[in-house]
């Protein structure tokens, strides 16, 4: 198989170019998606290979970005919408929960929205107010979505084609400060993914580290970290779908190591991390010898940029985390 | 034959209403040859059909038979002379007011009574159709009818899409991205607002400073035409040019039929909190109810005798008796169809919550 050390931003754009090639309804519709190529340049030079009728670049209008991409995916395309940031969503959102999520259901299967919102999220990358959010709860308490995060070049490309390829809505999230992070062996074919199935990317039997996004980097780090000074093996999951959950493999991995640990940067009240640890609860709570932890951002709006590594979950709070943990 | 001419030089440039049939049932106009006497008579029976259904799902809801319901009483012109120029495979996105168009595109009365009988299968439409489930957000659907109206036109297709709103929805976004998208992708979309002039409680001076909503069209550089929407000629006429002009790849228009909602909101509102109800009412029956008004035109012109009518409406009443019967009828919703259709492939917690359920209800279900 061919190879290429790519960077994830560099993965969407191949993976981008290669669906354009190969299925015909493919659509790219976004806000400086065309000649710009996107503010990420995620789809730079896409507008040129594939023309405005295929890689759009729309009026500045989210609701009317994905309500009319709704009707496109209602008559037989597949569009692939970019919001510029997760933040800038919300004049969409309703056009998501009450139709895009809502259609199979209400006609029984007779209709449905096959499409893909990519969106950039998350904080790290000293961007301005508003562009360093995570809200993926909101959609992930939404019936009908399904909602993916991935944490490596090689892993985008993979869940970027299962979400195209996918009969359902799909949020497609992509972690900023992952973009340009690093880069890696990404096989030229296209290959798939499977949405719903987490990746454990490190295996341990002190204690199960729940993570997607970012935040699996952060926390492989510190699992490395005192794994050398300590000699704990932790197990790190990556979720890789937050939408749906793989709670197969988590509580597998938890019965296993009989503690848990769930790193997420969005908001801790409301946060994914309080469904995780009830999942635990139910389903593994005897194997527990500690509570399960949250390290997640703080409950309070992403601060300006000079102050958002404090806001992340950072090396110390995750560290912190994992001694408290497993000296419980 | 009216052109479009004609129309512009009436209703862009001005506030008037577009009239064919005066309230006394005659045609202001020489009438074009596609109006004959047969898709005159088509419109007459759809609209005491559909007055019909109305006056019984209203009983029907006061009995207890039918949930909340919304009818469409007074707008039967609007929705049957617009939905009647449609081709068997144009796009319909209705609102929960439109039962009046979705029945004269195609859905069955069966199908509009077990939507407001809360059934799972309400909102079905019959194989080969593309009427939407109503939209229940205000507003929001205007958008799809942009997106599937688009992909037709990229596929090289010849249908169009029309949408149905009321004057309320004008006040949202999504109505002014839905406009200024179909300008810009110059979609072939109808966007058919039934001015009814009351969005719930408030009426039309209160939403907007604009005197019209047809001149909102001029903003996208979109044509605009104001119609009585109680007269079903002007709005056959006028729906019949904008698909014509849509399908030929003329792109859209914004159709701002003024009509009167006679009743209340729903059977769950009470109009008299809030307007007078009671002029209307007394009002109504001679100046904007619109069934009389083409009765009055085809009796003149001896296209309706007593015999005919009293045959319709026979055959109608006999039709929405049936389609009660199919709807009480109808296999009663069961729990494990709540669980079906939240993604082509449950998932997993789906399917789990389902079958612990089931299994809680054992016998029960």
């Amino acid at each position: 198989m061919t190879q290429e050390k790519l960077t994830m931003l560099q993965a969407i754009n191949q993976t981008l170019d290669q669906v354009l090639e190969t299925k015909e309804e493919v659509m790219l519709l976004g806000e400086d998606i065309g000649k710009n190529g996107g503010v990420f340049r995620a789809t730079e030079g896409l507008f040129e290979k594939y023309g405005g009728d295929r890689v759009v670049d729309t009026p500045l209008a989210e609701s009317g970005i994905i309500g009319s991409s709704i009707g496109l995916a209602l008559n037989g395309k597949i569009p692939i919408v970019e919001i510029q940031f997760l933040a800038f969503i919300y004049p969409g959102f309703e056009q998501l929960v009450s139709h895009a999520a809502r259609m199979r259901y209400r006609t029984r299967g007779q209709f449905s929205v096959p499409f893909v919102i990519r969106t950039p999220y998350g904080a790290g990358i000293r961007g301005p107010e508003l562009h360093s959010e995570s809200v993926e709860s909101f959609f992930v308490q939404t019936p009908g979505l399904k909602v993916v995060a991935p944490s490596t070049p090689h892993d985008a490309k993979g869940l970027l084609i299962s979400a195209i390829e996918d009969p359902d809505p799909v949020i497609f999230l992509e972690d900023t400060k992952l973009y340009r992070a690093f880069k890696e062996e990404v096989p030229q074919e296209m290959y798939r993914i499977p949405i719903g199935k987490a990746n454990v990317v490190k295996e341990g039997e002190d204690l199960s580290i729940i993570a997607w996004g970012g935040m699996v980097r952060e926390a492989m780090k510190a699992a490395d970290k005192l794994e050398k000074s300590k000699g704990w093996k932790c197990e790190v999951i990556d979720l890789r779908s937050i939408s749906p959950l793989d709670e197969e493999t988590i509580i597998h991995s938890v019965k296993k190591t009989g503690r848990a640990m769930v790193v997420h940067e969005a908001h801790k009240t409301g946060g994914l991390g309080g469904e995780i640890t009830a999942i635990i609860n139910e389903n593994a709570l005897i194997y527990l010898k500690a509570p399960v932890k949250r390290v997640a951002g703080f409950d309070i709006p992403v601060p300006s940029f000079t102050l958002e590594d404090q806001y992340l979950p950072n090396a110390l709070r995750i560290e912190q985390g994992i001694n408290e943990t497993i000296t419980f | 034959m009216i052109n479009s001419k004609e129309i512009e030089s009436l209703h862009v440039e001005s506030d008037e209403l577009y009239q064919v049939l005066s309230i006394e049932g005659d045609s202001l106009i020489n009438l074009p040859q596609n109006m004959d006497s047969h898709l005159m008579l088509e419109m007459y029976k759809k609209m005491v059909s559909c007055r019909e259904f109305d006056e019984k799902a209203m009983k029907l809801q006061r009995q207890g038979r039918l949930g909340t319901y919304a009818s469409f009483k007074g707008q039967e012109a609007s929705q049957v002379g617009s939905s009647i120029a449609l081709e068997f495979s144009d796009w319909m996105f209705p609102t929960y007011r439109d039962h009046a168009a979705t029945h004269t595109h195609g859905q069955k009365w069966s199908t509009i009574f077990l939507y407001w009988m809360g059934h799972i299968d309400g909102s079905i439409c019959p194989e080969g159709k593309k009427i939407l489930p109503p939209s229940v957000p205000i507003a929001t659907q205007l958008l799809h009818a942009v997106g599937t109206a688009w992909a037709d036109k990229l596929k090289g297709e010849e249908n169009v899409s029309i949408v149905y709103f009321g004057d309320g929805a004008t006040s949202e976004g999504d109505f002014h991205e839905a406009l200024n998208f179909s300008g810009v992708f110059q979609t072939p979309t109808v966007f058919f607002c039934q001015n009814n002039q009351f969005a719930i409680s408030v009426p039309f001076e209160k939403q907007s400073a604009s005197k019209t909503i047809k001149q909102r069209a001029h903003a996208y550089d979109m044509k605009g035409v104001r119609i009585d929407g109680n007269d079903i000629f002007a709005v056959y006429l006028t729906v019949k040019e904008a698909v014509d002009r849509a399908r030929n790849g003329g792109g859209p228009t914004l159709i701002e039929a003024v009509t009167t909602r006679y009743g209340s909101h729903t059977t769950a509102d009470d109009s008299k909190k809030y307007r007078n109800q009671e002029k209307i009412e007394k009002d109504w029956p001679t100046t904007q109810d619109p069934i009389p008004r083409l009765e009055k035109y085809l009796r003149k012109n001896h296209l309706l005798d007593k015999e005919t009518e009293d045959e319709m409406k026979r055959e109608i009443k006999k039709e929405i008796d049936e389609a009660l019967s199919i709807a009480e009828n109808y296999p009663k919703a069961t729990t494990k169809q709540m669980f079906e259709h939240v993604y082509a492939v449950n998932t997993a917690t789906i399917k789990k919550q389902e079958e612990e359920f089931l299994h809680l209800l054992g016998e029960e279900r």
